[in-house]
């Protein structure tokens, strides 16, 4: 889970990592009281969770309260990349001499933990990285030794930090990684770490991803999730323990593990493309051994998407049974009645199949088609969702 | 012959005694595995029966375990919380394959989990896996033991499904061993790993490897299989309609920008010979056309 940037700044106060004063606002009336609190210029920083905010628009400066809330009145609101301003953070201005960059990540093929660190900060780390290679340090860390005293400073003293540097982003960067380590966290980004023109370290901006299979020894961490910004099918799917994903197209996907779904979206896409362009319009995984109750929920989910104009069921039962997926089919067809009106083509193999089919075959309910192949069936949507459309 | 798992392999279970475990120690024995034990601290020579008059002794540790059985794989179905203790355990206790069931590790735990165990020899596999199967030989984990029989196709893949799926459609060729890696962020034993062994073991005649997006492994197994295998290869990639920056179930297939894309990961394969399948069946034909010309 990504975090924004006040959540990450809290969080680096939270460990000791100098920050600025920083307040967050939903209304410009609170970003007012918000610089009036702080006192002398701020910086209004529209909240969202991609980059390029500052060409957008979303980031300026406020000299009085009064700017403040004419900034927090034009950037709330505003749609950066596709997303929404729906908070601003008042942050306290600071006079910045220099800025670096220092960044801690999971390396997945490498299966540690890199850091990288510059003393050219302010630009795209990506920009950096690709135009002056040299001018980034990257720093192997073995999980089982973390970033230690001895580690902080072979990163600042590759990375080229002048002496008089040195001792305050040595310690800094310890702090840092408390942040990553106690926290969890894949990512733990300062861009930029700065030099204040009176000689302090402070990490200006933030990111931090947090790994969500560690939520069960973060009872903190729930409370970070933006549960406003989600969909509102996602948001009743994640209710129900399904793990569900919306799209933009037209055929419903229900599949078992996520790589089959995954395929199946491509297989309705591909066929698709026969039928004028059909396109999935979700990812939903009922997982292994899942039960009828959980299969009827997917359904559920997925019918009450109206962009959904025919929904494919391709299960391979390993775990899962067929019998359970029949079962679940039929059920939800049987509470919705005539609230059903959208064709369902079902594929089913592995694990009880034959039961399964024979269940469905009995039920026979006119919106079910069952088809053999995954390629055929994965057609057989995509046609259906053409003749809806 | 296979890979990494045979009919002389004998296999603990960490956690057998959890309803996860006990189902699938029984999917196990009744698929031929020698299951030679389980261990539970607290449920320390204890037997467990399974049907058919099987008793499986129970140990309070993984070392007193090998001990007494020879035991040289352990699978694990053991909760999150507590599966970074059990690997560390299992590897202390200097077994040679640990295979990780588990779905939902913190990653931070696998990064460590896997650190000491590469320092120590331990292989792993997993964990968010189903395991890996020698059909007619062994089968540790979770992957259905009647889709197919022995053969001489080798497949490696993240997803779990897909491969059931995959050997499915080849039922009727067979497989030498089909290895679940897992689609967490960080696996221990990955792509090449799998590729190197098959390339080396002598049942094996052609290889099927199953990808997904995210991270590179695929690129760089593109890059391995051009430099080092001789056998053919065929692939399949999913999540061309995957969105950026979105999760799919698993924690490892997340987009982010151009990196770790399905495209991506196709021409990196085809750039390295690799014939890469449209879909499912059509990469089981690609395979069938290799091995039987036909």
């Amino acid at each position: 889970m990504d975090l924004y940037e006040y959540q990450a700044r809290d969080m680096f106060e939270k460990h000791g990592v100098p920050v600025l004063p920083g307040i967050v606002a939903e209304t410009p009336a609170e970003a007012r009281a918000a610089a009036e609190q702080l006192g002398g210029v701020v910086v209004v920083k529209a909240q969202v969770k991609v980059g390029g905010r500052g060409k957008a628009g979303g980031v300026k400066v406020a000299k009085t309260p009064d700017e403040a809330e004419a900034y927090a009145e034009a950037i709330l609101g505003m749609d950066i990349k596709g997303h929404t301003v729906h908070r601003v953070m008042i942050a306290a201005g600071a006079a910045i001499a220099e800025e670096f960059y220092f960044s801690v990540l999971l390396d997945r093929a490498e299966r540690r933990y890199l850091a990288m660190c510059s003393v050219e900060g302010g630009m795209e780390i990506e920009q950096l990285a690709v135009e002056r290679p040299d001018a980034l340090a990257k720093v192997a860390v073995d999980p089982l030794v973390g970033i230690d005293r001895a580690k902080a400073e072979e990163i600042v003293d590759t990375a080229g930090f002048p002496a008089e540097l040195r001792e305050a982003v040595i310690d800094t960067i310890e702090k840092l990684w408390l942040v990553y380590k106690n926290e969890d966290a894949t990512l733990v980004e300062v861009n930029p770490l700065v030099r204040t023109e009176d000689g302090s370290i402070i990490a200006l901006d933030g990111k931090v991803t947090i790994d969500e299979n560690a939520l069960f020894r973060h009872a903190d961490h729930a409370a970070l999730e933006d549960k406003a910004a989600a969909d509102p099918l996602e948001a009743k799917a994640k209710h129900m323990n399904l793990n569900y994903v919306k799209l933009d197209g037209s055929v419903g996907i229900i599949g078992n593990g996520a790589g089959l779904v995954m395929s199946t979206l491509d297989v309705v896409a591909y066929a698709g493309r026969e039928f004028g362009g059909q396109k999935p319009a979700n990812f939903l995984d009922i997982g292994g051994g899942a039960s009828a109750e959980v299969m009827a929920n997917g359904l559920d989910v997925i019918l009450h998407d109206p962009q959904v104009k025919s929904v494919f069921v391709n299960v391979f039962g390993g775990i899962t049974s067929c019998v359970a997926v029949a079962d679940g089919i039929v059920g939800a067809l049987e509470a919705l009645g005539d609230k059903a009106t959208k064709p369902l083509v079902v594929r089913l193999d592995g694990n009880a199949v034959e039961d399964g089919r024979a269940i469905l075959a009995h039920a026979d309910h006119p919106l079910v088609t069952i088809v053999e192949t995954m390629d055929g069936a994965a057609a057989k949507a995509a046609e259906l969702a053409a003749a809806a459309a | 012959m296979a890979i990494f798992l045979t009919q002389d392999s004998k296999v603990i279970v960490q956690g057998m005694t959890g309803s996860e475990g006990m189902k699938h120690t029984q999917r196990m024995l009744a698929s031929g595995t020698n299951v030679v034990g389980g261990v539970n601290p607290r449920k320390a020579g204890a037997e467990v029966e399974f049907p058919g008059d099987v008793l499986v002794p129970v140990y309070g540790t993984v070392a007193e375990a090998m001990e007494a059985t020879g035991a040289d794989v352990s699978v694990l179905f053991v909760p999150p919380p507590f599966t970074k203790s059990a690997v560390m355990e299992a590897v202390d206790a200097g077994m040679p394959l640990v295979v990780i069931i588990t779905e939902g590790v913190p990653v931070a735990d696998t990064a460590e989990f896997f650190a000491y165990a590469q320092s120590k020899g331990t292989r792993l596999i997993g964990p968010n896996c189903p395991g890996l199967i020698t059909p007619g030989e062994s089968n540790v984990g979770i992957t259905p033991a009647n889709i197919t029989g022995p053969g001489k196709i080798g497949l490696v893949s993240k997803s779990g499904t897909l491969t059931y799926q995959m050997m499915f459609e080849l039922r009727d060729l067979g497989f030498s061993t089909c290895v679940g890696i897992g689609g967490d962020p960080i696996v221990g034993t990955t792509h090449i790993d799998c590729l190197e062994a098959f390339e080396n073991d002598p049942d094996t005649a052609a290889i099927v490897m199953i990808g997904e997006i995210g991270g590179d492994a695929e690129e760089r197994a593109a890059a391995y299989i051009k430099e080092h295998v001789t056998k053919p290869v065929v692939g399949y990639v999913a999540g061309f309609e995957a969105p950026e920056g979105k999760t799919m179930g698993h924690a490892g297939a997340i987009v982010s920008g151009s990196v770790g894309t399905a495209a991506a990961k196709k021409e990196a394969l085809e750039a390295a010979g690799v014939k890469v399948g449209t879909t499912p069946s059509e990469t089981a034909t690609l395979m069938r056309e290799i091995l039987t010309g036909s």
